[in-house]
């Protein structure tokens, strides 16, 4: 009977802990998508070795080191983390915010309009156009927390509609601007980048810039909000049990309001930092650069936890560095969108682990009291 | 003897949970036999196994004294058993015919629907056993008594020679009580086998002819019902002495705490639950709210905590106009709330013990600095204080998640919360739904305890037995207003009753 304790522990521990599920997920993941390319006729040690390089900096194939690409891996973690925080920051309180894409395009157009007129003071101007992005990303999803807590419009389709209505006026905006052609303006002053000397020094020349401490600073404010302040509180019993929350006189309008507002600011500071970090000059944006989009993703696989999401947008930021590096070695790039597609649909699937999991184990405990 | 349902050495586990432990039953045929047990006791899962909805892992059942093997609930109806759920499993649109030949629909040659047939059969069947209920009916347009009646029909209309009542009595009214009863009589009396699960001690000595009393899923006994006490049945069920009535002071009466005048509420459909309804609390009373579920209890109690919003009238909470206030300005005026649906409203099931009893106040001082910061060593040091006072059994203490608590234990954690606060009005309803005898015996001595320091409590509660003992005086509701308001002692349980379904006390006026 001590055994049958233990063996039910073992697995009701493994579903129970979101963290091992989503490792778990993660594995599957890489594991099917190395089928796949294997089952196309390619080399899957080949997609391993990108990653690896994406990683680490460290060609297996000529053997040399290159840390520049740990670096882009930093730089391209960035806005998936922060992206993440805004759709987990709003999960936790119970709503669906398929608006990270929206509030990026807003963050990233005023960080723009900020870089090319605003004032060119050394030390102010970058901080100006990041709190610039942050301020109108509260504002955009934070109008949506309103219209959700008032009205009851349901945020799934108010954030969807936003994103569009970003997209457009991001381009109307921005074909305004100085130097501007239908694709990009003219280069911004040095006072507006976030480039970082010393970023630039250990890193070989990467991209990565002061975004990333901005990044570290955001995960330790979600995390600070969340666990240690009353504010966490209030947004995390409203996200359990909004009717408990209701009668237990929590504020529930004022939480869905300030907790949309909140993933929004996430979410816009992600778009000032690529705004200023990834590029030198604005862009006049064609399509969604989906960062808000992936947000869910890497949101859903780090269970809304702080440290989960950091986890999480940093093996999605190594995809995207590795993408290049792939199709240097005769890999399809496409492989990492079904790598990353391919765990958001086992995450989905993991009631129905936990179903078969459940059913083992019944039919292990049948069979033990049987043989008794 | 051959009995007609003999389970021997059941077992049945679920992850976790052993609910059957090689339990026995024998009935015989024709008796009338009461399955006995607290919540969680196993006596559901017996019946489920008998009726083939779960398989056993282990033991034997014979039917008629042959062996059989109940794989799923179409050879259960096979072999004549038939089951009266506690949910009733009825279709609201169709009519009661419809819904009693469902699945055995009669039909012609030519393979359509002959519901006349069927029709006649069901007024013959009502007519045997005594069931009054008009075939043509629509479900939605009669009593839940009615409704229960279809559901003894149906086991009937598919020939069942065993039936099986699943905690029968927990939506009828005292009189269907009494309406239910005789039908069960009446069954016996026609041959039929009846398995009465149950806990309530009352009606078994009612009723049944022999008890079989489960414990935490194991076999205590089956003994003669005419042998035993009430006193020694539920000694049985719950393994030490019970005390049944409660030792209770006469009121200390003060001044009014809670006043309300002309209180209408609506419902979230816009239908007037509550309609011009009037009634003081004063210190240091209970105040009963009788009546059956589904006449304006909820909505009302919604208005007061302001769940819902009032559509007229006032309230006023000593003496301050609350009728329009959010609900932490209730809560911080003094309302105290033990909701009726616990885990929707009472609890978040994701939190530890320890978040939830600060639930309502974590944003003051001490859990709170100025700041916003939370404190969570004072939440501790208040939930390990709570755990003790209120004896809440929690396997890893104040960081229990509130979901995995038992019931009882759920329910001792919103009381502790609530009575924590020192509330000076506390609204209280169905307080011990669902619970064990001892759970139910700790919570009503609470509720007096606090009655006694000088609380006002308005009691809601559709267990009558529970608004007589505790209540020192009751209103009963019917259809969203008041028929009467009585000191104890004034009425009866019956006269009760009467008022509960709609009729006025002789005598009152208006």
């Amino acid at each position: 009977m001590k055994t049958l304790k233990k063996k039910e522990s073992f697995a009701s521990r493994l579903l129970s802990s979101d963290g091992a599920v989503s490792i778990l997920v993660v594995i599957m993941g890489f594991l099917v998508g190395t089928v796949l390319v294997a089952l196309v006729g390619r080399n899957p040690l080949n997609m391993y070795k990108a990653i690896l390089q994406s990683l680490t900096g460290y060609n297996i194939d000529n053997g040399k080191m290159n840390v520049r690409y740990i670096g882009e891996t930093l730089n391209y973690t960035v806005p998936f983390v922060l992206c993440g925080l805004s759709m987990a920051f709003a999960a936790r309180a119970g709503l669906f915010n398929i608006g990270g894409e929206g509030q990026y395009i807003v963050g990233l157009t005023v960080a723009q309009v900020i870089a090319l007129l605003g004032p060119q003071v050394k030390g102010l101007h970058w901080i100006l156009a990041i709190l610039g992005a942050i301020l109108i990303g509260a504002l955009w999803g934070g109008v949506v927390g309103l219209l959700k807590a008032k009205f009851e419009v349901s945020e799934v389709v108010s954030t969807i509609m936003l994103n569009y209505v970003a997209l457009y006026l991001s381009r109307i905006v921005c074909l305004q601007l100085p130097g501007a052609t239908t694709y990009k303006t003219a280069n911004y002053p040095e006072t507006a980048l976030l480039n970082n000397a010393l970023f630039q020094k250990l890193t070989n020349n990467s991209m990565l810039n002061n975004g990333f401490f901005l990044m570290v600073i955001s995960l330790i404010v979600y995390w600070f909000i969340m666990e240690k302040t009353n504010l966490g509180f209030g947004l995390r019993a409203t996200g359990f049990n909004k009717e408990a929350a209701r009668c237990s006189g929590i504020p529930v309008v004022k939480s869905i309001s300030i907790s949309m507002a909140i993933a929004g600011a996430f979410a816009g500071l992600a778009g000032g930092i690529v705004a200023l970090g990834s590029f030198r000059y604005g862009r006049v944006l064609a399509g969604m650069d989906n960062y808000g989009f992936n947000g869910i993703a890497v949101a859903l696989v780090g269970n809304n936890t702080a440290i989960g999401t950091m986890l999480a947008g940093f093996l999605f930021g190594m995809l995207k560095n590795a993408q290049a590096l792939m199709q240097g070695k005769q890999i399809p790039k496409e492989i990492t969108f079904i790598i990353q597609g391919l765990i958001v649909v086992f995450i989905a699937l993991r009631s129905a682990i936990a179903l078969y999991l459940d059913w083992l184990n019944k039919r292990q405990l049948q069979k033990e009291v049987i043989s008794k | 003897m051959e009995y007609a349902i003999e389970m021997k050495g059941i077992t049945k586990t679920f992850p976790g949970v052993v609910a059957n432990d090689n339990v026995d039953l024998q009935v015989a045929p024709q008796e009338v036999h009461a399955l006995l047990g607290e919540n969680g006791a196993g006596k559901s899962t017996l019946m489920s196994i008998l009726f083939g909805a779960y398989n056993a892992d282990s033991g034997t059942i014979k039917i008629n004294g042959q062996e059989v093997n109940i794989k799923d609930p179409n050879v259960a109806t096979e072999l004549g058993i038939g089951m009266v759920h506690q949910h009733f499993k009825l279709v609201h649109n169709y009519t009661v015919t419809e819904n009693i030949v469902l699945g055995l629909e009669p039909t012609n040659k030519f393979g359509l629907l002959n519901i006349g047939v069927a029709e006649k059969r069901v007024a013959e069947l009502s007519q045997q056993y005594g069931l009054q209920v008009d075939p043509k009916a629509l479900i939605e347009n009669i009593t839940v008594g009615a409704q229960q009646r279809v559901e003894i029909l149906k086991t009937l209309y598919r020939n069942a020679n065993m039936i099986i009542f699943d905690e029968p009595t927990a939506v009828l009214t005292p009189q269907e009580i009494d309406e239910l009863m005789e039908i069960i009589r009446r069954l016996k009396a026609e041959g039929k086998t009846v398995v009465l699960i149950t806990h309530k001690l009352k009606e078994i000595k009612a009723v049944a002819d022999r008890c079989t009393v489960l414990r935490r899923g194991k076999y205590i006994g089956t003994v003669d019902v005419d042998s035993v006490t009430e006193q020694e049945l539920a000694e049985m069920m719950v393994g030490r002495a019970v005390q049944f009535e409660i030792e209770k002071a006469p009121p200390n009466i003060g001044e009014t705490i809670l006043s309300v005048r002309n209180l209408s509420v609506a419902d979230h459909t816009g239908q007037m639950k509550v309609k011009d309804f009037s009634i003081d609390v004063h210190k240091g009373e209970i105040v009963g709210i009788a009546g059956v579920d589904g006449n304006g209890q909820s909505e009302l109690l919604y208005g007061l905590c302001g769940l819902l919003p009032v559509a007229e009238g006032r309230i006023f909470l000593d003496r301050e106009d609350i009728t329009n206030t959010s609900i932490r300005h209730r809560i911080e005026a003094g309302l105290g709330h033990i909701p009726e649906d616990r885990q929707r409203h009472g609890l978040i099931s994701n939190f530890t013990i320890s978040e939830n009893c600060v639930l309502k106040n974590y944003y003051k001082a001490p859990y709170s600095n100025r700041y916003g910061l939370l404190d969570q060593s004072k939440m501790l040091e208040n939930s390990d204080s709570l755990i003790e006072q209120f004896d809440i059994r929690a396997g890893q203490g104040s960081l229990t998640p509130a979901g995995s608590l038992s019931g009882g234990n759920q329910q001792k954690t919103i009381v502790a919360r609530e009575i924590n606060l020192s509330p000076h009005l506390l609204l209280v309803a169905q307080p011990t739904r669902g619970l064990d005898v001892g759970a139910i015996e700790y919570i009503r001595k609470r509720l007096l305890e606090e009655r006694d320091k000088g609380r006002a409590i308005l009691l809601i509660s559709f267990e009558l037995d529970e608004i007589m003992n505790l209540c020192d005086r009751i209103a009963t509701i019917s259809k969203g207003q008041i028929v009467g308001i009585f000191n104890q002692g004034e009425v009866t349980e019956r006269e009760i009753g009467m008022m509960m379904a709609g009729s006025k006390h002789d005598g009152e006026t208006g």
